[in-house]
């Protein structure tokens, strides 16, 4: 057995975008993993002492080690298993897929997941899709190709698989369509092309149980106004 | 064919000192451009126009924006002498994580020590604390962050540090009293040319933080 893959283990969430990530990159390169189904109302201390300073998911655990924060946890596997890279070898073109990550995180991430959290607010709810189809927008116009990796899936795709599953979830949830094949027609086919990619079919998360996870999340909310 | 190197800086800004820090590490010639942030140049427009902020660093032509990203491609592409991330992929993975711990926790936290009152003021002062205690724990024994030499986190970090005269003075907090080790380290990343050369005066950035407050009014 390679001494790279001796131990390694994923706590995750099957409900979350970030552990979406991880698995798919760590199914990507074949590597086998155990996932721990973490609580996260009640942590587990495996989870507290793998990731004190955030305790969030996804931890990955390679030979008893922790990573924590996705796209750290996606640099680290591109790094230690080299068969299918998702990250390009040339250093400009790695910045411009580190750049666009983080700014589908900063951006794109955060906005859209504040549209869910200010179902109370109707002043702040609409910056936030205000904000989250600028920031779509600005995306749209950087697609060139296929996939953000050119022919195959990279970096910067693995990353926007919450573009691709959670936002429709969420336009779903809400009632607010903002991410319209109409308004976005490239990032709509590429949604698609990356939903259907072989590997990444396999590793989403069954819609039924994640719509039904942030619906109950969702109306918990509106009952708490 | 020599390389072209330049640097679109605002000379106060953390970020901006992270990449001159790296720059000089490395022995690389470039140009600086300060830019007035109230005045963007058409360059800075043209290179960063998805945030227009600085910084910038512009190798031949060619943009890349955002701090971390920009020291990390300078790390790879002049390999040849100092090596800012360490090689092996879990010392990187862990250099990673604490600065992008420094960019989530002490730019905002210690902007809210001197734009904020009351509560909010007092919030913040707990969470910059606690901030630097879980770093200070994190450098334990080393000399600096990357072992015996300067690395990824140092660079990340040791710019906060030209801004402590304004966070202390406004946000009535005492690090050296709360975390000596940090201070220690601080004051042996500024002993080192490279860094020296790259940072303002804390004195200087004072004077300008208390401006923008007046321009701000916070007061």
């Amino acid at each position: 057995m390679a001494a790279n893959q001796e131990e390694v283990k994923l706590l995750g969430s099957v409900n979350s975008p970030f552990v979406c990530r991880v698995q798919i990159a760590l199914k990507l390169k074949g590597i086998e993993y155990k996932f721990v189904e973490e609580n996260l109302a009640i942590k587990s201390d495996e989870l507290l002492k793998y990731n004190p300073v955030y305790k969030k998911v996804p931890v990955l655990v390679h030979n008893d080690k922790p990573i924590s924060e996705s796209l750290v946890i996606l640099e680290y596997i591109d790094e230690t298993w080299k068969q299918n890279p998702i990250l390009p070898s040339d250093p400009y073109q790695r910045t411009l897929a580190r750049f666009w990550s983080k700014f589908i995180d900063d951006k794109i991430v955060a906005a859209s997941v504040k549209v869910i959290h200010t179902v109370n607010d109707v002043k702040e709810r609409a910056k936030n899709v205000e904000e989250s189809i600028e920031a779509l927008r600005i995306l749209e116009n950087e697609l060139k190709d296929k996939f953000f990796g050119g022919e195959e899936i990279g970096f910067v795709d693995i990353a926007a698989v919450f573009i691709a599953f959670w936002i429709p979830l969420i336009q779903d949830i809400t009632g607010l369509q903002f991410f319209t094949a109409e308004k976005f027609p490239k990032l709509h086919k590429w949604s698609q092309e990356f939903l259907n990619h072989p590997i990444v079919k396999e590793n989403i998360p069954p819609r039924d149980t994640l719509f039904a996870y942030f619906k109950a999340h969702y109306d918990s909310l509106i009952a708490s106004k | 064919m020599a390389d072209e190197v330049i640097l679109l800086d605002f000379w106060p800004s953390p970020f901006g000192m992270r990449i001159r820090i790296a720059l000089a590490e490395k022995g690389i010639k470039y140009e600086y451009k300060e830019e007035d942030l109230r005045n963007k140049s058409p360059l800075l427009l043209q290179m960063n126009p998805v945030h227009k902020k600085i910084p910038v660093l512009i190798h031949n032509g060619k943009p890349i924006a955002e701090s971390l990203i920009a020291v990390q491609y300078i790390d790879e592409v002049w390999n040849d002498k100092s090596p800012l991330l360490p090689s092996d992929p879990y010392q990187r993975s862990q250099a990673r994580f604490w600065a992008d711990y420094v960019d989530k926790k002490i730019y905002e936290v210690g902007r809210n020590l001197w734009t904020k009152k009351g509560d909010e003021q007092e919030a913040a002062k707990k969470e910059f604390i606690e901030a630097i205690k879980l770093l200070e724990q994190e450098l334990g024994d080393k000399t600096y962050f990357g072992g015996d030499k300067l690395g990824f986190v140092d660079v990340a970090l040791i710019p906060f540090y030209t801004w402590f005269k304004g966070y202390e003075t406004f946000g009535n907090i005492n690090v050296e009293k709360e975390s000596p080790k940090f201070i220690a380290w601080a004051k042996r990343c500024i002993q080192i040319e490279s860094v020296s050369k790259s940072l303002p005066d804390q004195d200087k950035v004072y004077d300008f933080i208390v401006e923008i407050r007046k321009k701000i009014g916070v007061e």
